[in-house]
């Protein structure tokens, strides 16, 4: 954690994931009431009106009241999908690391399956199956994205499984769920836990698309649905897109700093 | 009768080459002895550990230890069964979880064997360091602060923990130096004799295997080539491999005298 | 020993960076052209401190007191002094055939036409006893037992023909059917190429193999130093006495008695 603060561009990444994190849950605060609802007049300019700073859409919407829930949904969206992959690839990873055989050929042409389908097209398949709730774009989106964190874990398990520590542990009798989930995964998981700002970064970006082409829940604001909202009058009104668009760069290149300082610091050989 | 008995156990390895590691392999340990069990690096004696162990299975042969078919015992009978059978590995560094304690480790084997209650596992703990000759303030300590001398010591603590009646040593002592070997050598003597403990002691020096062993088998290419009493296998060694075993035990004889 | 020293050591102390004390201090030696010297000690002793120190292998930012003299120009490490590591595989690149590693050591070092060197590596294959040493030069590395890559290791490290050789634990690693030819190849290696032999080790008994001089190490100092026959049957240091008592060999006591 030490390392972390050692680096300007990791800072200035957690600086503004902070700041989201924390708009995005003081959202009804900030922003009080429907962020959908008509606030003013339409397609006020930005940085004209002082009760609308960064002006409204073409129904008069309030942008900033937009983004501020937008950052919400792209939140959640991001950390769930995080724990919904992390969760299913570490669980499957060790399993098939342990069991070997059979099992193990199974999980892993479930995981190359997975893999060799683009995951977008995944989450967009599913969406448009399942119908766009929180839950289901979630689990859309994460089901792209459990195969790097499964095969990490069972690369890591598989080396893991042959110390001694783990024969040590058999001939001791622990329970063979016992050496897997309290001897070895702890140990695994290191490196596993580096990937989260990737997958964040992704589910993140995957939601705003989904919501792009008009499978996201149309009751809730997202980046990706005001991006598209926008193109209409992309000539006219071109902030319209071009702020919700920034907010979504901003937010991915700030986790992707974070998620490479983190890395660093979570696999970095400790001196014995 | 034997507390151990291993008949014609036989493994091959399907790697990249067919490897023959165990062929026909025969042998037994009675309680409170020790065999000795000694071979070059690659000889299979490693391999026969696992199979005692339970690590490994073999391809062929029966192993019988305290009455039971050792090899037929499954899941939770088997884990329970362990509690008899344990082992002292060559790394102790390797040999426990990296982030372990000295007590943690030593709790682990009296929570699966010893059927105390958890309110006496500490005096029992402080109980068995002191048995292998470490002060019980250790307890609280992690594993990767000790030395390698103190590390062994812990690990014969944990497998003597379990109440075994017979601990498998491979290669126990050849990363230690040779001072602290010594004394861990007079130190698993005086447990074999107040705990009535067997020893299946693998190594490949025949010098340190036949300070601490009744019974020497030598292990070559997967089969044993020769078992007898220490004294008669040392003095009348059969296998041109023993005689070798033999000649190779550095003396204290200043150079020129080598062969 | 009435020749000039090959090297000598002055008051060396060998401090690691970062660390509170130093690994060496106060170590005066003298090493004979052609001579073999054993270090022996314990882990922690300074045994390997003081090979690499001599080799100028230490880690950057060692600080090292005293003085380190040669009696020639200074050496150039892998030419002059050669370097036999515990880890037999550990100094061998895995995706290069033997015979690649031998050209470019001598080629970096001797004025050899790549023809010429491939020749002179078969040549250093055969005098450290590796079996059919031409068929070795094509072979590479995990073809090759533990015992046999230490032989590969020696012959990298003699290939420049230096005037010292030192041997790190070099035989730690191996059983002892290997470790004694291994220790056989050194002497003989030595005493045929007229090299001087530093073998540092823990083993009192292999020590006891090869070396003419003894030199016994405790806690970074100097316990006692002198010639093999004489440390091993009048030792002065205390230290010395348990060393040899520690000892196992034939004629050591058995820790049990026969069972009926």
């Amino acid at each position: 954690m030490a390392g972390l603060l050692k680096r300007p561009e990791a800072l200035a990444g957690g600086a503004v994931l902070l700041a989201l994190a924390l708009i995005a849950l003081a959202a009804p605060l900030l922003s009080p009431g429907d962020p959908l609802a008509i606030a003013g007049k339409p397609l006020i300019l930005p940085l004209t009106d002082a009760a609308h700073p960064l002006g409204t859409d073409r129904l008069g919407r309030d942008l900033l009241a937009g983004l501020i829930h937008g950052a919400r949904t792209s939140m959640t969206v991001g950390l769930l999908v995080a724990v919904v992959a992390l969760s299913a690839g570490m669980i499957v990873g060790t399993v098939a690391g342990l069991a070997g055989g059979w099992t193990e050929a199974v999980l892993m042409r479930l995981v190359e399956a997975f893999q060799i389908v683009p995951g977008f097209l995944l989450a967009l398949a599913l969406v448009s199956v399942a119908g766009p709730s929180l839950a289901g774009v979630v689990l859309a989106i994460a089901l792209g994205a459990w195969t790097g964190p499964a095969r990490l874990a069972r690369s890591r398990v598989l080396a893991l499984r042959e110390s001694e520590f783990v024969a040590a542990a058999r001939v001791l009798g622990l329970h063979p769920a016992e050496i897997a989930f309290r001897q070895i995964m702890p140990l695994a998981l290191p490196p596993v836990l580096s990937l989260t700002a990737i997958i964040v970064a992704g589910a993140i970006l995957t939601e705003a698309a989904l919501s792009f082409l008009g499978l996201g829940n149309p009751n809730v604001v997202t980046w990706g649905g005001m991006i598209a909202e926008g193109r209409n009058q992309l000539r006219s009104a071109a902030w319209l897109s071009i702020i919700p668009g920034l907010a979504l760069v901003i937010t991915v290149v700030s986790t992707y700093l974070v998620g490479e300082a983190l890395t660093d610091s979570l696999t970095e050989r400790r001196p014995r | 009768m034997s507390l151990l008995t291993v008949t014609d156990l036989s493994k091959t390895h399907h790697g990249a080459r067919r490897v023959r590691a165990l062929e026909d392999v025969s042998l037994s340990v009675d309680a409170g002895e020790t065999l000795g069990l000694v071979g070059p690096s690659g000889c299979g004696k490693s391999t026969l550990a696992r199979m005692i162990l339970r690590l490994d299975r073999p391809d062929a042969g029966a192993i019988r230890f305290d009455g039971q078919d050792w090899l037929a015992l499954r899941g939770r009978d088997l884990r329970r069964a362990r509690g008899g059978l344990q082992m002292v590995f060559q790394d102790p560094a390797a040999a426990f979880h990296p982030r372990a304690t000295v007590q943690g480790a030593l709790a682990e084997a009296l929570r699966l064997h010893s059927g105390m209650p958890r309110a006496a596992w500490a005096t029992r703990i402080a109980d068995l360091l002191t048995q292998v000759d470490l002060a019980p303030d250790l307890a609280p300590r992690p594993l990767s602060t000790l030395s390698g001398g103190q590390q062994q010591r812990v690990a014969i603590a944990r497998a003597i923990a379990t109440g075994p009646r017979l601990v498998v040593l491979d290669e126990a002592l050849s990363a230690l130096d040779t001072s602290i070997r010594g004394r861990i050598l007079a130190l698993l003597v005086r447990l074999q004799r107040d705990l009535g403990l067997a020893y299946l002691f693998i190594g490949h020096d025949l010098a340190v295997v036949r300070a601490i062993s009744h019974r020497i088998a030598v292990m070559d290419a997967g089969r044993i080539v020769e078992t007898g009493p220490a004294t008669k296998v040392l003095a009348h060694p059969q296998a041109d491999l023993t005689r070798r075993l033999i000649a190779a035990i550095p003396t204290l004889s200043p150079p020129g005298d080598l062969p | 020993m009435t020749d000039r020293p090959l090297l000598s050591l002055q008051q060396l102390a060998v401090t690691y960076p970062g660390a509170p004390l130093p690994a060496l201090q106060g170590i005066d030696l003298r090493l004979a052209p052609r001579e073999k010297l054993a270090v022996i000690g314990e882990s922690g002793s300074g045994k390997s401190t003081l090979a690499r120190a001599i080799a100028g292998l230490l880690p950057g930012g060692s600080h090292v007191g005293g003085d380190l003299i040669w009696s020639g120009d200074t050496p150039v490490p892998g030419r002059d002094i050669g370097f036999v590591f515990q880890d037999p595989g550990g100094s061998l690149d895995p995706l290069l055939s033997i015979g690649a590693h031998l050209v470019e050591v001598l080629r970096t070092h001797l004025p050899l036409s790549p023809r010429a060197a491939r020749d002179r590596a078969g040549d250093l294959l055969a005098q450290v006893r590796l079996p059919d040493p031409r068929a070795a030069l094509e072979g590479y590395p995990h073809q090759f037992s533990g015992g046999q890559r230490q032989r590969i290791a020696i012959a990298l490290a003699i290939a420049a023909g230096p005037a010292l050789l030192i041997a790190d634990e070099a035989t730690s690693a191996l059983d002892v059917l290997v470790q004694a030819e291994i220790v056989a190849l050194l002497r003989d290696l030595a005493e045929a190429r007229t090299m001087a032999l530093i073998f540092v080790t823990h083993d009192i008994g292999l020590a006891a193999q090869l070396a003419d001089r003894i030199a016994v190490l405790r806690n970074g100092r100097l316990q006692e130093i002198g010639p093999t026959a004489r440390v091993l049957a009048a030792p002065q240091a205390e230290y010395t006495r348990q060393l040899l008592a520690a000892h196992l060999d034939l004629s050591s006591p058995p820790l049990v008695e026969a069972r009926g």
